[in-house]
């Protein structure tokens, strides 16, 4: 579908208002269902047994105690869950972190699970389960790991995107590079030169409701599942396939989600599960602790990024190179490619190379992470970006502003842009009353941009109008963030009618075809797509109708805001007919009205933000307060303005967290040191200022109202902008994320 | 598991002494639930103090205050005489945790968890604090320093509680502080905590000082040089620098996944001057 440019001089009435969410008042009351909300006649509790060891082959594992324990009715092992997965290496993956076979491969690997009648029992269980573990060698540093003499992970990686293939395994699954250009070349001829190394440690997603499900296999070989899931149809494909099940019979229905952020885009304990439920031949609750959650879901990489720009006296950055390694947890990924692509996707550059090298490492598997690896690419060029600035004698926003990409700019990783926001962010922020606002003692203000792609898939919608003329819209995307009021407005907006008659729902996998997970920042932008095209098809429909009941030709019917009009001069006296009017006479005119959709919303605009920080710091201590903080973000066209601010709010928050506190902590035992939200320290509300922000509104041409996704963008700069506002503070480069107390301290004593 | 709820000391004393297998006592339960929850303890039987009377009341009288083992954190900071005479100690208690928290705990329960990092603690040694502790074998007043021998450690004999702690009359001219520092402003454990209590004479000058310290050693910090430094001094910048330094100097501390050694040590210095120079203006007001 395309920008209908007419909708840029249309006033909307419904799309870009801020009506109440329709699951809001279930939410602020209790009612609404989350994972673990779901309960079964007769169900077990099911609990998983993990490893303790970073890295151990796994000899033996005796479940006849747990077994023979009162309550317990089913014990299961990677014997009860075989590789069906055919060759298919990701699935392998996500089928042998489900539970580990051979070794286990980091401190929480899943090694066996256990249902019984009661929590307590099943504890108890896990007690009498015995594994002779053989420990090996582990690594959890992402730098010691790279090295060539590091602990091998797996025997069978060789570094792939390597001329020639290397000869020996090692800890190096891929190796990719962009650009375009002569950076060697470039780089000789730069006035001035900026190089250095930056660190980020891991972070996790830090939802608040943990993974929860309740798994029911029938012994007629149907099974349901109820689970907490950003993408309820992927779950269903990747259950069936583990479990060996045809996708028909597996219905999956997706609960209320606290949070996902990326981390609830593939299965973890879900198939363990359903193996139970098949093995005991009841349903099976399992619900993860914060323990298990901090230390076998989620985490995104640790990085290690080296940087060097050049610039011309004139301010233009004539040549820019980064090298970024990426821990992937233990098994392959694509984390440093991604870093890769977006690293300067934010400039218009003659020469560019970037280089990633994923990095297996003894930790939990890698999980997206909310615009996955570019926050962290984000940091390092930003940084540096800032470095050069001051070294040409530029301001931090002119410099950016004189480089930033524009329609036609060759991007980094390949394509060439469309209309894109960077620019308008940037002289947004320029203009910003906050950059002008005075800065006391041991304050620095820092700003940053940042890049995502966006992402559109496929997607299946239904828009099912009742015989009192109300609209159920049923959506295959799972609301994360607001989508189904965002909807909801795109439904009312198209057929003319009132938010309050249209009532959007989460279908489950049973009752609507296909659809990707939301994620890629594709919830509202591919759903809204499918909607408008679904309610497109129930007003032809309704024309339909209405020609039949005035007894003219259909040519000679329009839809004009929720009515039928009769057009000409020979039918032009008619009195319209309301959509309630057409819905109430459907029964006598053909049956039910619905529109349906089934796309490949293709077309997702890239999306650019840019951020303003100040803070300040306590130089006794290292202590840090964000004191203001300012998000710019294109939008494209911003649905519900309400929830696209808090999607910016939200992902700056999550972003100054990665910044200041939030890191995995492992013990040189390789074991996790701070599973839980005492000592992962996410910002509390009183951490944080209110988190101003400004929608941006440059339409996406691939969007019939311009809209972009809003979701990830918001957490891509923050790293960098609270980074150069405490550089800026101090008098010193910030280069390790994140910038705890003792970091900071360390940095101004050195 | 059984959960008892006596509503007498004296049953409660008698329950905790004769039970078999391993009991606990519940009061705001804001650890003992959480390391329930965790499997890191599964008691046999659970002794619940707050339907004793007694231990859920703050009295004060000629001696000073006697804070019952029951009392939430939340309701200290409601009791304005209290609030008036120990700042420090309230402070300290309205620390924990967040608001819901206190709201439930108590510091008793913070005392007997026994971590060096408990934020009540430095400000009721810093006071000279005593608890008042019943047993199989009577009753005995201590020193609340020597209850915690080491994390997660009492040195309370099997069948005791803490029925209460007991705070002195406040002399004129007295004033004490307390602040820790965490990375987050709430819902956070101290890295390191300091706690300093004054009384001065007429003419501004400390005639007695105690310094203590917080997660600075496997238990709170009593550092008798740091006060020597203050007494006599009107806490200038001299003093404040003297007292950094051998609050640095004494601290035994880890490294850990919430600080180093250095920044513990450092730190520490840097938060016995801020209180002390708090403790000093709230002194000098009275």
């Amino acid at each position: 579908m395309t920008f209908d440019p007419s909708h840029a001089a249309r006033s909307f009435s419904s799309v870009g208002t801020r009506p109440i969410r329709p699951d809001g008042v279930d939410k602020v009351t209790g009612r609404a269902r989350y994972g673990a909300d779901f309960n079964m006649p007769g169900q077990l509790i099911g609990r998983i047994l993990r490893s303790p060891h970073a890295h151990a082959v796994i000899r033996k594992i005796d479940t006849s105690k747990a077994e023979q324990l009162p309550g317990v009715k089913a014990v299961v092992t990677a014997a009860d869950l075989p590789d069906l997965t055919n060759g298919d290496t990701s699935m392998y993956d996500i089928l042998d972190n489900c539970m580990a076979r051979r070794k286990a491969l980091y401190d929480g690997h899943a090694v066996a699970a256990v249902a019984a009648i009661d929590a307590h029992t099943a504890r108890q269980a896990l007690k009498l389960i015995d594994v002779e573990y053989e420990l090996l060698p582990h690594v959890t540093d992402v730098d010691q790991a790279f090295a060539a003499d590091a602990p091998l992970i797996n025997d069978t990686i060789i570094t792939k995107g390597v001329d020639p293939k290397p000869d020996r395994a090692s800890n190096v699954s891929m190796r990719s590079q962009f650009g375009h250009g002569d950076v060697d070349a470039g780089m000789a001829k730069a006035d001035f030169v900026v190089e250095r190394t930056f660190r980020t440690e891991q972070t996790h997603q830090g939802y608040i409701e943990p993974h929860a499900c309740v798994a029911n296999v029938s012994s007629d070989g149907t099974a349901d599942l109820w689970v907490c899931t950003q993408g309820h149809f992927v779950y269903r494909q990747h259950c069936a396939q583990l479990l060996g099940l045809e996708a028909s019979k597996l219905r999956v229905t997706s609960s209320e989600i606290g949070g996902g952020f990326g981390g609830k885009t593939h299965v973890w304990a879900e198939p363990v599960a359903l193996a139970l439920s098949r093995k005991a031949g009841r349903p099976v609750k399992l619900v993860m602790t914060r323990d298990e959650v901090f230390r076998a879901t989620g985490p995104t990489s640790a990085t290690s990024i080296d940087v060097k720009i050049g610039a011309l006296k004139d301010g233009t950055i004539i040549a820019a190179d980064a090298t970024l390694r990426y821990s992937c947890g233990p098994y392959a990924g694509s984390w440093a490619e991604v870093g890769a692509m977006t690293a300067f996707a934010c400039y218009k550059l003659e020469n560019v190379r970037t280089v990633g090298y994923e990095v297996l490492v003894n930790r939990p598997k890698t999980a997206a992470y909310r615009a996955p690896s570019a926050p962290m690419a984000a940091f390092a060029v930003e940084s540096a970006i800032d470095e050069l600035a001051k070294k040409v004698g530029m301001d931090a926003v002119d410099f950016r502003i004189k480089n930033a990409a524009q329609e036609g700019t060759k991007a980094s990783y390949g394509p060439v842009y469309g209309p894109i926001g960077i620019g308008p962010t940037l002289e947004a922020v320029k203009n910003h009353p906050h950059m002008k606002a005075p800065l006391g003692k041991n304050q620095g203000r820092g700003m940053a941009c940042g890049f995502w792609f966006n992402f559109g898939g496929q997607t299946c919608t239904d828009l099912n109008i009742g015989m009192d003329g109300t609209v159920s819209l049923a959506v295959g995307t799972v609301d994360v963030g607001g989508s189904r009021a965002s909807l909801s407005l795109v439904a009312a907006e198209e057929l003319g009618i009132d938010y309050a008659q249209v009532r959007a729902v989460i279908a489950d996998t049973s009752s609507l075809g296909y659809n990707d997970m939301t994620d890629g920042s594709r919830g509202t932008f591919s759903s809204s797509m499918a909607t408008i095209s679904a309610a497109r098809n129930a007003i032809k429909i309704l024309r339909a109708r209405a020609a039949q009941m005035w007894d003219i030709p259909v040519e000679d019917v329009t839809w004009e805001r929720g009515h039928a009009v009769a057009k000409g001069e020979t039918h032009g006296n008619l009195p319209n007919l309301s959509l309630k009017e057409i819905a109430a006479a459907s029964g006598t005119t053909g049956g039910p009205i619905a529109g349906h959709s089934e796309i490949v919303a293709d077309g997702a605009g890239v999306s650019f933000a840019t951020h303003i920080c100040d803070i300040e710091v306590d130089p006794e201590t290292g202590a840090t307060k964000v004191l203001r903080y300012t998000v710019v973000q294109d939008a494209g066209k911003a649905v519900h303005p309400t929830y696209v601010e808090g999607q910016y709010q939200g992902g700056a928050a999550q972003g100054i967290g990665w910044a200041l506190n939030e890191e995995y902590i492992y013990g040189k035992d390789g074991r996790l040191q701070n599973a839980g939200f005492l000592d992962y320290r996410i910002p509390v509300c009183s951490d944080l200022p209110m988190i101003d922000t400004q929608i941006l509104e440059i339409p996406n041409p691939n969007h019939p109202y311009g809209v972009r996704g809003v979701g990830e963008t918001s957490i891509v700069p923050p790293l960098a902008a609270v980074a150069n506002a405490v550089s800026n503070a101090v008098g010193v480069r910030m280069e390790h994320i994140p910038m705890s107390p003792p970091r900071i301290l360390a940095a101004l004593e050195a | 598991m059984r959960y008892i709820r006596p509503s007498s000391l004296e049953d409660a004393v008698g329950l905790l002494a004769n039970a078999s297998g391993k009991a606990a006592i519940l009061a705001g339960g804001s650890d003992l639930l959480v390391r329930m929850k965790g499997g890191f303890i599964e008691p046999d039987v659970i002794i619940d103090i707050k339907a004793i009377d007694a231990l859920g009341r703050i009295i004060e009288n000629d001696d000073g205050f006697v804070i019952g083992a029951a009392v939430p954190c939340a309701v200290l900071g409601e009791n304005t005489a209290l609030r008036n005479a120990w700042p420090g100690v309230v402070e300290g208690a309205r620390l924990i945790g967040s608001k819901q928290v206190q709201g439930r705990c108590t510091i008793v329960g913070n005392l007997c968890n026994a971590s060096p990092a408990a934020d009540s603690v430095p400000a009721l040694v810093a006071a000279g604090a005593r608890a008042l502790v019943r047993g199989p074998a009577g009753s005995r007043t201590i020193a609340v320093e020597t209850i915690p021998v080491g994390p997660g450690k009492t040195s309370l004999a099997p069948g005791e509680i803490i029925e209460a702690i007991l705070l002195d009359k406040r002399q004129r001219h007295s004033g004490d502080a307390y602040q820790r520092f965490t990375p987050r402003t709430e819902m956070d454990i101290a890295v390191v905590s300091a706690a300093v209590n004054l009384t001065l004479n007429d003419q501004g000058v400390v005639e007695k000082a105690r310094v203590a310290l917080g997660a600075a050693a496997p238990t709170v910090l009593l550092v008798e040089e740091a006060a020597d430094i203050l007494v006599g001094s009107r806490v200038d910048d001299g003093a404040l620098e003297r007292l950094a330094e051998a609050c640095s100097a004494a601290c035994r501390p880890i490294d850990d996944k919430r600080g180093t050694v250095e920044f513990r040590k450092k730190v520490a210095g840097v938060l016995a001057k801020r209180v002390a120079l708090t403790a000093y203006q709230r002194a000098g007001q009275k």
